[in-house]
C-alpha cells in the first residue's frame, strides 16, 4: 500500500506525461500481483469498491478528535480526505513497521458488508502511514482524481512490456482486474492472453494531417474523399447480442448513449462519428454534443433534447468475418449495404466527396457545406484498415482555424522545463461601450509559440506585471498599453462558466503582434457572432 | 510576581521590565537577547546583543561585523545575571545556534523558546526540555494536520527520484540558514556521495557551518560554466525564492523540490509549482507542540508566531491556560 500511496502522490504533482508514465511503469516493475494490478484498476477507474459517503467520514473522525481543531483543520486544507488522512489519530512509526498491501486492504474493504463497513474502514485506517490512508480514502469515496487517464495507463502498460498500445486496447475488454494474464504476458511469463471477450474494441485507424509537398506525391484518382465532421470518433459493435459503443481509445461508453445502443440491431463493427441531430437534416455543434459526453448514465431529458447518432465511415467486422484487411471501397460497399437497413436516425453513411483535382478539394476544405465539417478527410481506395497512424492510406485535411486578436491579461508560472517560466496565458478582448472598452477574458492557452517567443512573453509578463497573486501575474492590458496575441482556435461555443459567454476549442498563440495596438485588438461582438 | 510583571509584549518585541532587556526585538534597542539568527528573530542595530556564539557569527555573517554595539555570548545551559534577573541559554534544536531563553525572578521561571523542533536534526544541538511557570511557544505549524515525516524518509523520496530520473536536475528549495545545511548533510548521512550544487546564497553559510565541524561533502556552485547548463542528474541546493526565477533556466528539465514543513498540504505544493514536496521542516509539529508543552510542566502558554486559535484551543481542551501572545513584526522566516 505504502508504494501506490506514494504513486498517487507522485502522480498528483507530475505534470509532463512522460513523467508520470516512468513513475507508472517503474511501479508496476517493483510491485507484485495481484496489487499492480488493483493499483491499475483503481487508476483506471475499474476497481470495484464499496463506496463511502463523505458524511460518514466526516462522523468518523468527528468521534476521534476536538471539533473545534477539527474545524480549524479543515478550513486550512480544504480538502476533506486530506484533513481525514493527516488529523486520524494513529501511530506513522507503526504504520511503517506493519506495513499493508494493497491487496488486503482491498480484500477487507470489499469483505464489509453495510453495517461493518465503517468498522473495517477504521480499523485499516488506525494501522496506515498518512498517505496511505489518504489513498485509502480517495478509493472509497470514489475518484481518485491523480490527471492519469486511463489512456495513460494503457500507454504505461504498453511500455511496461514493450508492445503496442493498440494491443493493450484491443485485449483491455476481456480483461478483469487484478490483470494477472496480462502481467503474466507483458513481463514475457505467459502468452498473450485471448480475446475473450464478447464485441470486443478493435483499435482504430488514424490518419495524418496533410502537410507540405504530401499531395504531390499522391493520384487524386487512387483517393476517395470524406468530410470530417467535428463530433467524437466511436466504435459501435454488436456481436452475439452483446452491444458496446466504445470512444477511440477504447473506452467503453455505452452507459451514456441507450438511445444509440438500442438501435444497434445489427452484428457488426463500425467505425464512425458520434454527432447529435436528426440525420441528415440536421447536425448539432460539439458543444450540443458536449451535453452528452463525459457522463456515466444520462437522464431522459437529455436524451430527447440532444439524440444521438453515428456517421458511419468504416465496417471493421460483418457477422463472423473480420473486414479490415479487405480494401477500402469493398469495406465501404458492405459499409452501404448494410447502414441502408439501420434505423436512419441512429445511422448514416458519411457521404464521398467527389472531386477532380487538389485543386477543387482545397476549396470545398474551405468552404465545407454544413458548420458541423472541420475539414476533409483523403483515405486511399485499396486500403486496408489497420490500427495506428500509418503514414500514407488516411490523410485528414483541416480547414484553417479560426483566428482573433486577443489582449495579454494574466500570466501563470509553467510546469517542469517551464517552472522558471510565465507560460500559461489567459487573454481577453474588448467589451462594453465603444469610448469605454474593458477586457474580458475569453480563454487561455500555453503553446503555439516558440521558445524563443516564450523567452520575449515571460519577458514582457515580468516588466508589465501590475499585480501578483501565488503563480499568478496580472499583465497591465490597457487600451493604450497591452500586449496583442493572434490566437487561434478551432471552434467556439457558449459557455455559462465563462464571463465572457464563451469557451474555445483548443486555442494557442498562433502570433506576438507587437505591432498592434491594443485598442485594434477585436471585440467580444466578433466571437458572439462566429457562435452556431 | 505576576508572570506580565517579568516578561510582556511591546512594539518592539518582549521586554523585560526588571532585567531591562527585549528578547527577539524587532526594532533596535538597548538591550536585546537573541534566540537565533533567521532575520525575523535577529536584527542589526542594538547597542548591546546577548545570543549564543554562534548566532553571534551568524549575524555577523549576514549584517557585517557592526551588527551591534557589543556582543556578548551566552554558553548554553550557564546562567548570567543582568539588573538581577537570571537568563539561561537552552538549546532549541530549531537551527544551528538556536536557544530557547529562560528568565527567572523571585522564583518565578518563564522560558521563551523562539523557534524549536524536536526531530532530531545532524547539524545543531538537541532541544532541551526546560521546566518552567510559563512556556511561551512559537506555533508556525500549530494545527493537528502538521505532522511531519521522519525526514531520512524524505531524503530517500528525493534520492529515489534522481535515480528514475537521471535526465533532470533535482532542484531543492531550502533556506539558507539550517534548512538548506541540513538537508545536505541528510543526503551526505544517506550515502550521497556526489558533489552537490549550491547557489551563492548559500556559500557563506555552507563554510561556516563546515568550519564548525559540520562535512557537508564536496559543494559545487551551480553555475553554468564548463557544465554546459545541464545538471543532469544532479541535486541543486539553492533559495526557494530562486526556483521561481531566471536563475533555475540553467537546469536541465527541472524537477521542483521544497524541502518545507509547508509542503504537508498537496495545495501549498501544487501553488508553488512543486513537483517533489520534501515535508522537511525547522519548526515543532502538532505532536511536538502539543507533547513539549506537557513536558515543561508548564501551567501557563502564551502562544505566538502563527497559528495561535488552535494551540490554545487544545490548552483549553487540556486544562492548561493558554493564551495568544501578541508580537508585532514577526513574520515567517525559515520555512
Amino acid at each position: 500500500m505504502q508504494a501506490f500511496a506514494e504513486l498517487l502522490d507522485r502522480l498528483v504533482l507530475t505534470p509532463a506525461r512522460n513523467g508520470k508514465l516512468r513513475l507508472i511503469v517503474d511501479y508496476f516493475r517493483a510491485t507484485p500481483d495481484p496489487d499492480r494490478g488493483l493499483a491499475l484498476a483503481a487508476i483506471t477507474g475499474d476497481l470495484d469498491i464499496p463506496s463511502v459517503k463523505p458524511a460518514m467520514l466526516r462522523a468518523l473522525v468527528m468521534e476521534r478528535m476536538d471539533a473545534v481543531l477539527f474545524a480549524y483543520s479543515y478550513d486550512y486544507v480544504g480538502d476533506l480526505a486530506e484533513t481525514v488522512s493527516l488529523v486520524w489519530p494513529a501511530s506513522e512509526e507503526a504504520a511503517e513497521a506493519n506495513s499493508i498491501r494493497l491487496s488486503e486492504a482491498v480484500a477487507q474493504l470489499r469483505s464489509a458488508g453495510r453495517a461493518d463497513g465503517p468498522a473495517v474502514l477504521v480499523r485499516l485506517l488506525d494501522r496506515m502511514t498518512i498517505s496511505e490512508r489518504f489513498a485509502t480514502i480517495k478509493l472509497v469515496t470514489g475518484g481518485l482524481r491523480i490527471g492519469v487517464s486511463a489512456r495513460l495507463a494503457k500507454q504505461a502498460l504498453a511500455d511496461f512490456g514493450g508492445v503496442d498500445v493498440t494491443e493493450i486496447e484491443e485485449l483491455w475488454h476481456g480483461l478483469k482486474p487484478p490483470y494477472r494474464e496480462l502481467f503474466g504476458w507483458l513481463t514475457g511469463k505467459t502468452g498473450k492472453p485471448k480475446l475473450l471477450a464478447a464485441a470486443p474494441f478493435r483499435p482504430v485507424m488514424l490518419s495524418n494531417p496533410v502537410q507540405d509537398g504530401d499531395l504531390e506525391k499522391i493520384d487524386p484518382a487512387d483517393y476517395a474523399a470524406e468530410w470530417k465532421w467535428d463530433g467524437i470518433r466511436v466504435q459501435a459493435v454488436a456481436e452475439k447480442g452483446v452491444r458496446r459503443l466504445y470512444s477511440r481509445t477504447g473506452d467503453d461508453i455505452s452507459g451514456a448513449f441507450p438511445d444509440l445502443v438500442e438501435a444497434m440491431a445489427f452484428e457488426a463493427a463500425l467505425d464512425g462519428e458520434l454527432l447529435v441531430g436528426h440525420p441528415p437534416e440536421h447536425t448539432g455543434t460539439f458543444s450540443d454534443l458536449q451535453q452528452r459526453l463525459n457522463r456515466k448514465t444520462v437522464p431522459t431529458k437529455l436524451v430527447g433534447q440532444y439524440p444521438v447518432f453515428v456517421r458511419c465511415y468504416d465496417i471493421l467486422r460483418e457477422g463472423k468475418e473480420d473486414t479490415r484487411a479487405l480494401p477500402f471501397m469493398e469495406r465501404r460497399k458492405r459499409l452501404e449495404a448494410l447502414v441502408a437497413t439501420l434505423d436512419p436516425s441512429r445511422f448514416d453513411l458519411s457521404p464521398i466527396v467527389p472531386f477532380d483535382g487538389w485543386a477543387t478539394l482545397d476549396a470545398l476544405r474551405h468552404a465545407p457545406p454544413h458548420p458541423v465539417i472541420e475539414g476533409v478527410m483523403l483515405k486511399r481506395l485499396d486500403s486496408a484498415y489497420v490500427p495506428g497512424r500509418p503514414k500514407g492510406p488516411w490523410f485528414k485535411w483541416k480547414r484553417d482555424p479560426h483566428v482573433v486578436d486577443a489582449v495579454l491579461m494574466y500570466a501563470q508560472r509553467g510546469h517542469g522545463k517551464r517552472s522558471s517560466f510565465y507560460s500559461d496565458f489567459t487573454f481577453g478582448v474588448w467589451s462594453g461601450p465603444e469610448d469605454a472598452p474593458v477586457l474580458v477574458p475569453v480563454g487561455k492557452a500555453y503553446f503555439g509559440f516558440t521558445d524563443e517567443e516564450l523567452r520575449l512573453l515571460d519577458k514582457y509578463v515580468r516588466d508589465n506585471t501590475v499585480e501578483r497573486f501565488g503563480p499568478v501575474r496580472s499583465v497591465r492590458a490597457e487600451s493604450k498599453h497591452g500586449l496583442v496575441l493572434e490566437i487561434a482556435f478551432e471552434g467556439l461555443a457558449r459557455s455559462k462558466r465563462h464571463r465572457s459567454g464563451v469557451a474555445m476549442r483548443f486555442p494557442r498563440i498562433s502570433r506576438l503582434r507587437w505591432d498592434k495596438p491594443a485598442n485594434e485588438a477585436d471585440r467580444i461582438e466578433t466571437l458572439q457572432a462566429m457562435l452556431d | 510576581m505576576q508572570p506580565h510583571e517579568l516578561l510582556l509584549p511591546r512594539p518592539e518585541g518582549l521586554y523585560c521590565p526588571p532585567g531591562d532587556f527585549f528578547i527577539d526585538p524587532v526594532r533596535p534597542v538597548e538591550r536585546a537577547l537573541i534566540t537565533h539568527g533567521h532575520s525575523d528573530h535577529a536584527r542589526s542595530g542594538h547597542r548591546h546583543v546577548l545570543a549564543t556564539r554562534q548566532t553571534l557569527d551568524i549575524m555577523a555573517l549576514r549584517y557585517g561585523g557592526d551588527f551591534a554595539g557589543s556582543t556578548q555570548a551566552a554558553a548554553l545551559g550557564e546562567t548570567v545575571s543582568l539588573n538581577g534577573v537570571s537568563v539561561g541559554f537552552h538549546p532549541a534544536g530549531h537551527v544551528l545556534g538556536s536557544a530557547q531563553i529562560a528568565v527567572e525572578n523571585e522564583g518565578l521561571r518563564i522560558v521563551a523558546s523562539g523557534d524549536y523542533k524536536r526531530a532530531a536534526d545532524p547539524t545543531c544541538a538537541p532541544f532541551e526540555v526546560v521546566p518552567c511557570d510559563v512556556f511561551i511557544t512559537e506555533a508556525t505549524f500549530a494545527l493537528p494536520v502538521f505532522r511531519h515525516p521522519d525526514a531520512t524518509r524524505e531524503i530517500a523520496t528525493l534520492l529515489k527520484s534522481v535515480e528514475q530520473f537521471p535526465e533532470r536536475a533535482h532542484l531543492v528549495g531550502a533556506y539558507a540558514l539550517g534548512k538548506a545545511e541540513r538537508v545536505i548533510r541528510l543526503l551526505r548521512d544517506a550515502g550521497y556521495e556526489r558533489p552537490i550544487f549550491i547557489h551563492g546564497a548559500l556559500t557563506k553559510l555552507c563554510e561556516y557551518y563546515q568550519e564548525q565541524g559540520f562535512d557537508l561533502g564536496p559543494l559545487e556552485p551551480a553555475t553554468v560554466e564548463g557544465r554546459g547548463g545541464a545538471f543532469a542528474g544532479e541535486i541543486v541546493v539553492g533559495p526557494p525564492s530562486a526556483f521561481a526565477d531566471r536563475w533555475a533556466r540553467r537546469f536541465a528539465d527541472p524537477v521542483a523540490c521544497f524541502a518545507s514543513g509547508w509542503m504537508r498540504i498537496r495545495q501549498r505544493a501544487r501553488q508553488r509549482g512543486v513537483e517533489l514536496p520534501l515535508v522537511i521542516s525547522d519548526h515543532a509539529d502538532w505532536d511536538e507542540l502539543t507533547a513539549t508543552i506537557r513536558e515543561t510542566g508548564a501551567g501557563e502558554i502564551w502562544v505566538t508566531h502563527g497559528r495561535e486559535e488552535a494551540l490554545v484551543r487544545w490548552c483549553e481542551l487540556a486544562g492548561i491556560v493558554g493564551r495568544p501572545l501578541h508580537l508585532v513584526g514577526y513574520e515567517d522566516e525559515g520555512d
